[in-house]
């Protein structure tokens, strides 16, 4: 059981947590033809939208409702109304789903009763479905708000089993958590699909953020999953929701329409995956393909050969809770020692994190933790390149946003196939760190106090603390 | 925030700014900044403006008093670099929670802004007022002062948040907080003739420093540099330049012209973008110092310098005009950069077929004229729909753009060059100049483009499919059928001659011209001229011809 802390500090240096209206509008961003709408001033959308773009390298749809000062204090009916019209009318899309921010949340906004009154006065919008989640900026972080956005979608759009209550037995939600990349969504419907099962991701990112050329323009996302695909949702016969963070969705569903689900709170490593592969073999009645036998054999050969270098690691991680959990927890699975763990926001799953202490905090926080704790490997978002350059440690990008890297869109976790990657990939940065940073010399085994042993120890998060 | 308002009223009548002169006294009340359109507005908010402006300050430590979203969303994403201190590119926010929109967030700040000192202990600290703690009434100006005082370092309170305006209204917000917190607060260590300011120069990708050696060799000093690559006592001992160059008007107009008023440094607008500006801009910082009392000789040597920048440039980009040959640029910018740019790439061999004028004002449209003739492409405002469809006919070779732009033409496997903010190549100055060109020549030779082009084997198969089922198909298949279809069509109407006995004299003598089939068949070659040529340009002895 891991100590939880929150950080006493008034100001936040270098965050780690980004704000959950982008995190809510990243969730419509995974539906097909979507608008995804911040009720806020436009400053909130470009950051979001800037930030989506480094990451993914891909044109993103995302809008803004662009609250002036006047309109704040009047408040923000007519923003909305206008944007609204603007978008169907311009954008013509499926679905148009809005987050609050700061702003609208802090002047005290009733979206709910502006759309009513919006679709009573414009019956053109009587077909398009306008999805709302409140998202203030000043609560919880990114991932808080792809939560309630998921949730509130299949509260709004899912529909029952149908009079006959009948359902389709090869049909399987997959609900995935904002940890999860394009690449390992089309990882997982592949392992579904090699067991006959017909699975609907809801959101489907990598159906719009998978770097597909689309035939044509379009300004609203190029794929993902349909309205309709999510009507149907309430015929399937199983939910798969992956991270603890969509647990909420997937009671949503299940109160709705009655669907079981299972929550699988990792996809990294060979005990969840086995797992996994177990109950899709036991719902579809199928035997595990060959495929998925000799990738486990890879798997756990790859462990053999990286636990070498990866073992008796010091991890210093940050990142979101349910990414935070699962990849330190396939870190410590193959012997290396959680020494330094940060995260965004309150989870269940946090206080299981095998390290003594989770901090909810900065990127601040977790280089001056790696320092004293002489962390010899970090893990965070792309934000942490420059602590890494300061620690002099290996550094491994995982999660959002990944700017400085190619291929953000791809990096697998999941799957056999995906963890065993990620077990070389991880295992070669600290082969190349070793190789350039910690030849020995007829120095390297003199007495400790004289010489420090590495200089990667050398700590630069204490006292003379250089910020060059 | 009476005094916000009327600073943004102030900023609006700009009198310096040529647009604004233009305008009606009604109009110039209403301000230049469109008014956003809820649903298709695109840009960053006044704070986004005031941050870009100042975050560039290398040593200030930047403190954003507001929730997660307007600091966590959005840091380290600029390109600036800095000869010094790192500090710019360390975050710091107060990331407000719900606890203080009730209660207030002053206190927060306050020990924010004490950690900060305690901890960095840096030159100076901004601190950016966001939309949240100005609604609930933080007032971060007493906050500052009493900070201030208190710790005998400048904590300079930015009063930008991001529902006043647009991005540009918060560049000159913040050209306002430094006119009147910072400029003239400190001494230079010394002064000499040769001394200027750079205004609205963000050393982006440290392009700053493609320039900076030319001005070196001529002996003229950059006092301070609003902001690239600022330090904080560079720019509080600025009022003592000589004169000023405005890069990026539209930014910092306002500062410039305050200085002029305020401490009497004479000013020109600018840019080093081109060769031609490159040239221009020297020879105003030249001039307008020698008129501030630097010897004369200074023309004489700045002239000497720019032949021999201009003979290199041109030089050096003289190889690319047979490679460029018939290749079209679309050029989607804004202001300076709609014709600063044009003259180098038309140099070069390029044929400019469009350039956007969104942003530009009057002078900028008239240079267009002069440089792409009278009926030059202006382009007012495009869609990214038309964008795409211009580069998909390939009605243009490739684009030059900013990175909003960026996915349209590489979507339409179209090469594009990013050459706003975001770009990761200095293109300032002579140097930078035959940089785009470089630039421009990788991205056009690329041989990756024509592979990219090409349809997946699917869908040619697909193709294929849908020939198998055309009448020609059975033909294909069936030699018998082809020969009567062949002898049945009638070419020579005349003299009653048919496809197939011209198109087996052509293969058999190896005919190219419709003289030749003439000699070898019955054909007239009148009436039936153009058919010929047509079967000329399909039969496979024809083939070579028709590869050039």
């Amino acid at each position: 059981m891991a100590l939880v802390k929150a950080s006493t500090k008034s100001c936040a240096v270098n965050p780690l947590k980004m704000s959950q209206p982008i995190g809510g509008a990243f969730a419509f961003m995974g539906l097909r033809g979507a608008m995804p709408l911040l009720h806020g001033s436009q400053g909130c959308t470009s950051f979001g939208l800037t930030l989506f773009v480094r990451h993914f390298k891909e044109a993103v749809p995302l809008q803004t409702t662009a609250m002036s000062e006047v309109a704040t204090v009047l408040g923000g009916y007519e923003n909305l109304e206008q944007a609204i019209l603007n978008i169907h009318s311009r954008a013509k899309p499926k679905i148009v789903g809005i987050c609050s921010t700061g702003v609208t949340e802090t002047n005290g906004d009733d979206v709910d009763a502006y759309l009513k009154l919006i679709r009573d006065k414009h019956p053109q919008l009587a077909k398009l479905p306008l999805v709302y989640v409140s998202t203030p900026d000043f609560k919880g972080a990114f991932q808080d708000g792809w939560e309630k956005a998921v949730a509130r979608i299949v509260e709004a759009l899912v529909e029952g089993p149908g009079v006959s209550g009948l359902r389709d037995p090869s049909k399987v939600n997959v609900l995935p958590g904002c940890h999860l990349t394009p690449g390992d969504l089309d990882e997982l419907r592949a392992i579904l699909e090699d067991f006959g099962l017909r699975p609907s991701f809801l959101p489907d990112l990598a159906g719009s953020l998978d770097g597909h050329i689309p035939g044509e323009f379009t300004p609203t996302t190029i794929g993902g999953i349909g309205i309709d695909e999510i009507a149907s949702m309430g015929r399937a016969q199983w939910t798969i929701a992956i991270g603890a963070q969509m647990r909420r969705a997937a009671e949503v569903l299940q109160a709705k329409a009655g669907v079981p689900f299972r929550l699988f709170e990792r996809l990294c490593g060979l005990d969840p995956n086995d797992e996994f592969i177990t109950f899709l073999s036991e719902i579809s009645g199928r035997p595990v393909p060959v495929k998925y036998r000799r990738q486990r054999g890879q798997l756990t050969d790859a462990m053999l050969d990286a636990h070498f270098h990866i073992g008796g690691r010091r991890v210093a991680i940050a990142a979101e809770p349910d990414l935070l959990f699962d990849l330190s927890s396939m870190l410590h699975d193959m012997g290396a020692q959680v020494t330094a763990a940060v995260t965004t926001t309150q989870s269940v799953v946090i206080k299981r994190v095998k390290a003594e202490e989770v901090l909810i905090g900065d990127l601040e926080d977790l280089e001056e933790l790696a320092g004293t704790k002489q962390c010899d490997l970090l893990v965070t978002h792309s934000h942490g390149r420059q602590a890494a350059a300061r620690l002099k440690i290996p550094f491994y990008r995982a999660g959002f946003p990944m700017f400085d890297r190619l291929g953000a869109g791809h990096q697998l976790s999941v799957g056999y196939r995906g963890t065993r990657d990620m077990i070389f990939d991880i295992a070669n940065l600290v082969i190349a760190d070793r190789e350039e940073n910690h030849q020995p010399t007829p120095d390297s085994w003199r007495v400790p106090a004289a010489l420090p042993r590495r200089a990667g120890h050398s700590s630069p998060g204490t006292a003379e603390r250089s910020i060059a | 925030m009476s005094s916000l308002a009327a600073t943004v009223q102030n900023i609006f009548d700009e009198p310096g700014c040529a647009k604004n002169g233009s305008k009606s006294k009604a109009d110039r009340r209403k301000g230049c900044t469109r008014q956003l359109q809820p649903g298709s507005a695109a840009g960053g908010c006044a704070f986004d403006g005031a941050k870009i402006a100042l975050q560039p300050f290398t040593d200030v430590a930047h403190l954003v008093h507001g929730p997660i979203a307007c600091e966590g969303n959005s840091w380290d994403n600029r390109g600036s670099a800095s000869s010094g201190s790192n500090l710019w590119r360390t975050a710091f926010t107060t990331d407000l929670n719900e606890t203080d929109i009730v209660f207030g967030g002053e206190q927060r700040l306050c020990k924010a802004i004490t950690e900060i000192i305690n901890k960095w202990d840096p030159a100076a600290i901004f601190v950016y007022q966001t939309c949240i703690p100005a609604m609930i009434g933080d007032d971060i100006d007493a906050v500052c002062k009493a900070a201030s005082q208190r710790f005998g370092k400048p904590v300079i309170p930015i009063n930008s948040p991001g529902f006043v305006g647009s991005k540009n209204l918060g560049n000159k917000l913040a050209g306002e907080a430094l006119l009147e917190h910072v400029i003239g607060t400190q001494e230079p260590d010394y002064t000499t003739p040769y001394d200027i300011n750079l205004i609205g120069e963000y050393n982006l990708s440290g392009e700053l420093w493609q320039v900076k050696p030319l001005l070196d060799e001529l002996g003229v000093r950059i006092l301070s540099c609003i902001s690239g690559d600022g330090k904080y006592r560079e720019v509080a001992s600025s009022h003592r330049a000589r004169a000023a160059m405005l890069v990026c008007s539209k930014s910092m107009i306002n500062v410039a012209r305050k200085m002029k008023e305020r401490y009497g440094i004479p000013f020109f607008e600018g840019s080093f973008y081109g060769i031609q500006d490159s040239s221009d801009s020297l020879r105003q910082i030249a001039r307008l110092l020698v008129e501030r009392g630097a010897p004369q000789e200074l023309l004489g040597r700045t002239d000497a310098v720019i032949a021999r920048e201009e003979t290199r440039a041109w030089a050096a980009i003289e190889p690319y005009k047979p490679r460029f040959k018939g290749k079209k640029v679309l050029l989607i910018t804004g202001g300076v950069k709609s014709w600063s740019v044009v003259a180098a790439l038309q140099e070069a061999g390029l044929e400019l077929v469009g350039t956007s004028v969104k942003k530009s004002t009057k002078e900028d449209k008239e240079r267009i004229k002069e440089l792409m003739g009278q009926d030059a492409h202006m382009i007012e405002e495009m869609t990214p729909r038309e964008m795409y469809r211009m580069l998909k006919e390939a009605e243009a070779d490739i684009m030059l753009s900013g990175g909003k732009s960026q996915f349209v033409a590489l979507k339409a496997a179209m090469p594009w060059i990013d050459i706003n903010q975001e770009r990761c190549h200095a293109y300032l100055g002579y140097l930078g100049m035959v940089k785009l060109v470089e630039e421009i020549d990788k991205s056009l030779s690329n041989p990756m483009w024509e592979q990219l082009r090409r349809p997946a084997p699917w869908q040619v198969l697909a193709k294929a499919m849908v020939q198998m089922r055309s009448p020609l198909a059975e033909i294909a298949c069936d030699p018998a059928l082809g020969e009567t279809t062949r002898r049945a069509k009638e070419i020579c109407f005349c003299n009653k001659v048919d496809l197939g006995t011209i198109e087996d004299a052509i293969t058999a003598h190896g005919l190219i011209s419709v003289e030749a089939v003439r000699e070898h068949t019955n054909a007239v070659g009148g009436c039936c001229n153009r058919r010929i040529e047509g079967i000329l340009a399909a039969s496979p002895s024809a083939l070579p011809q028709a590869a050039e």
